[in-house]
């Protein structure tokens, strides 16, 4: 934490409040995750439930520090080396945080008919899936999810955006699975 | 030499008759191989033969002209244009009038109002220059509300009786209403007369709503929705607007449902796992049965209008392609061989076509092809077209296109099959659903 300057400290703070505020609205996880009431859809998906930002046992910490998503090449479901470290360090984290179980959502980017995205967005979250359970982490903690190119992050129609939408999304909520 | 000839049958263009000495038909509009004029015709304000009939005189008219006039085979002629009013619906034509500013066609309606809310609309159609009646007069009966609907018969008589094929403008698309920026896009399920108009939802902006696909007869429509935070296909009755959970099995995905011609059946991809493939639901019995078993991706499948074989897509081979495999599953034969990736097929109404969506260099496309997969025809291009839906004569198909950028929207747009016409729906959306003609 020696690193952490005063603008990833306030940053930090924003999400929280933001949580806090979320949780406030609804206690259901389904109108975080899926925007339902907010148009801060980015921040209320990756929102953590109840907890410090501070605490590198937080799901605001895994989603900061350690990177929530890995991004995939066209068409393409394999995992990257820089993806399977993000993924290493992620199933670390859930190892240790064992009350918490996540969801993975996979994405496509715009370039492809609806319904091929589905299925390739299904691919992605559970090539994401199938490697967290290999480090170990029980697949009754992880459910996946896809939204096909139905909910890009970046709205350019270009690669720059397009390769931030290309990815697999760990969202993190309270519980212990199934 | 017996598939250029059908297909040539699929290429639209005109050719009427000639004045009267030359005449040895009816006013037809045939199918030939080369594009001349759209048919000149008139449609003067319907005669309203009661008092409270004259809100719908005019409406009447202008509807059944622009049904006619939207198919790029017809041609309106303007009301200022005209020598003669129709004041008597059974009074003679005055042939001449009409000759003089070269309507080849003329339609003249009545309608009168009954005391318990309902309207009766008449129509006749004219060879002008020939002199003569074409058919038979006809008469709906109808609710007030219902008036378009019978502005759409009357355009849909005149339509078959002058090119000899069937018609499609009494019809509804059922289609998903997208607005809100591409991030923050709100999806909801709506329907709408086939040329945009009666438009009502049908779901609220809750979920993120997909693909609604219409049963045979109208009365129900498959869609995906994720009310549960997972997508899941929905079968929701177009009457009551009840809907229940048609798939719903845990850890599980399912979307790109579809009716089989017979009603009871729904064929439709299932995820499992990294895995989606191709099932069939029996909606009466609740069996299901898997069609396809390859780890790759099968989806979007359509049956054939005869309901023994389904089309669908796959990247089995490393790309997406389409396939047709016997309605049981089994051995499936790629029929999809060009440059590119082909998705979302759609078997025509007629049997003799299938639509689908291509991806090359960039650029999407609309495009048909015969069911073996031969004369290939793209109809458009753009930076994103998807997702055909066939008019129910065959001959028109819907789809979504999509602009470029940050600011890219939806809209839903028309083309015939031959590539002309091309025309915006004046709705924001996308995944239409072309229903059958009405009853």
């Amino acid at each position: 934490m020696s690193g952490m300057n005063l603008m990833k400290l306030l940053s930090k703070s924003v999400l929280l409040i933001a949580a806090l505020s979320l949780s406030a609205c609804s206690s259901n996880p389904f109108d975080r995750l899926f925007g339902r009431g907010g148009d801060d859809a980015g921040a209320g998906a990756n929102a953590p439930i109840t907890s410090s930002a501070l605490d590198p046992a937080s799901p605001a910490y895994f989603s900061e520090t350690i990177g929530d998503r890995v991004l995939f090449v066209v068409n393409e479901s394999t995992l990257t080396d820089e993806a399977r470290a993000t993924l290493s360090q992620q199933a670390q984290w859930l190892l240790t945080n064992v009350s918490y179980s996540a969801i993975i959502e996979g994405h496509a980017d715009e370039q492809g008919t609806r319904e091929y995205n589905l299925a390739l967005g299904a691919r992605r979250a559970a090539a994401a899936r199938d490697f967290l359970v290999a480090q170990g982490v029980a697949d009754n903690r992880l459910q996946t999810v896809t939204f096909g190119k139905e909910r890009p992050v970046a709205i350019c129609s270009t690669e720059e955006c397009y390769t931030k939408n290309r990815r697999a999304v760990t969202v993190i909520s309270a519980g212990i699975g199934s | 030499m017996m598939l250029r000839s059908l297909f040539a049958a699929a290429l639209t263009a005109l050719s009427f008759t000639v004045p009267a000495l030359a005449q040895d038909g009816p006013l037809k509009i045939e199918i030939t191989e080369g594009v001349i004029e759209p048919l000149p015709f008139a449609v003067p304000t319907f005669v309203a033969e009661t008092a409270a009939a004259d809100q719908y005189a005019t409406d009447l008219a202008s509807v059944v002209a622009a049904d006619l006039q939207g198919t790029g085979l017809f041609r309106a002629i303007s009301q200022d244009a005209f020598i003669s009013s129709v004041t008597s619906f059974d009074a003679p034509v005055q042939y001449a009038d009409w000759k003089a500013i070269n309507a080849q066609a003329l339609v003249t309606g009545a309608v009168s109002t009954t005391g318990d809310g309902q309207i009766i609309v008449k129509f006749r159609l004219f060879d002008v220059f020939s002199e003569q009646q074409m058919g038979e007069g006809l008469q709906f009966v109808g609710s007030m509300e219902g008036w378009r609907r019978m502005a759409h018969k009357v355009a849909d008589a005149v339509y078959s009786r002058i090119t000899g094929e069937s018609a499609y403008f009494d019809s509804r698309v059922v289609y998903v209403s997208e607005t809100g920026p591409k991030d923050a896009r709100q999806k909801r399920l709506a329907i709408m007369d086939y040329d945009g108009a009666n438009q009502q939802f049908l779901t609220d902006a809750q979920s993120i709503v997909l693909a609604p696909r219409f049963s045979p007869n109208g009365d129900r429509v498959l869609y995906t929705s994720y009310e549960t935070g997972f997508p899941k296909i929905y079968v929701l009755d177009v009457a009551t607007v009840g809907r229940r959970v048609l798939q719903d099995q845990p850890g599980t995905m399912s979307f790109a449902p579809r009716f089989a011609p017979n009603g009871q059946d729904v064929v439709f991809s299932l995820t499992t796992g990294s895995n989606t493939d191709i099932y069939k639901l029996n909606l009466a019995t609740g069996a299901r049965e898997q069609l396809t078993t390859q780890p790759s991706i099968e989806t979007a499948p359509s049956y054939s209008p005869d309901g023994s074989q389904i089309v669908f897509e796959s990247d089995r081979s490393g790309t997406q392609q389409l396939y047709v495999m016997d309605a049981n599953g089994g051995e499936a034969t790629r029929i999809s061989f060009g440059q590119g990736r082909y998705g979302t097929p759609v078997w025509s109404p007629r049997g003799d076509l299938i639509a689908f969506t291509k991806q090359n260099r960039g650029r999407f496309h609309i495009g048909v092809m015969r069911v073996d997969g031969s004369e290939e025809r793209l109809l458009t291009a753009s930076f994103l077209d998807e997702g055909p839906t066939w008019a129910p004569n065959g001959r028109v198909i819907m789809f979504t296109r999509e602009t470029a950028g940050a600011g890219g929207s939806s809209t839903l747009y028309s083309v015939d099959i031959t590539g002309r016409n091309l025309r915006a729906i004046q709705q924001a959306g996308s995944d239409p659903s072309w229903s059958p003609l009405l009853q």
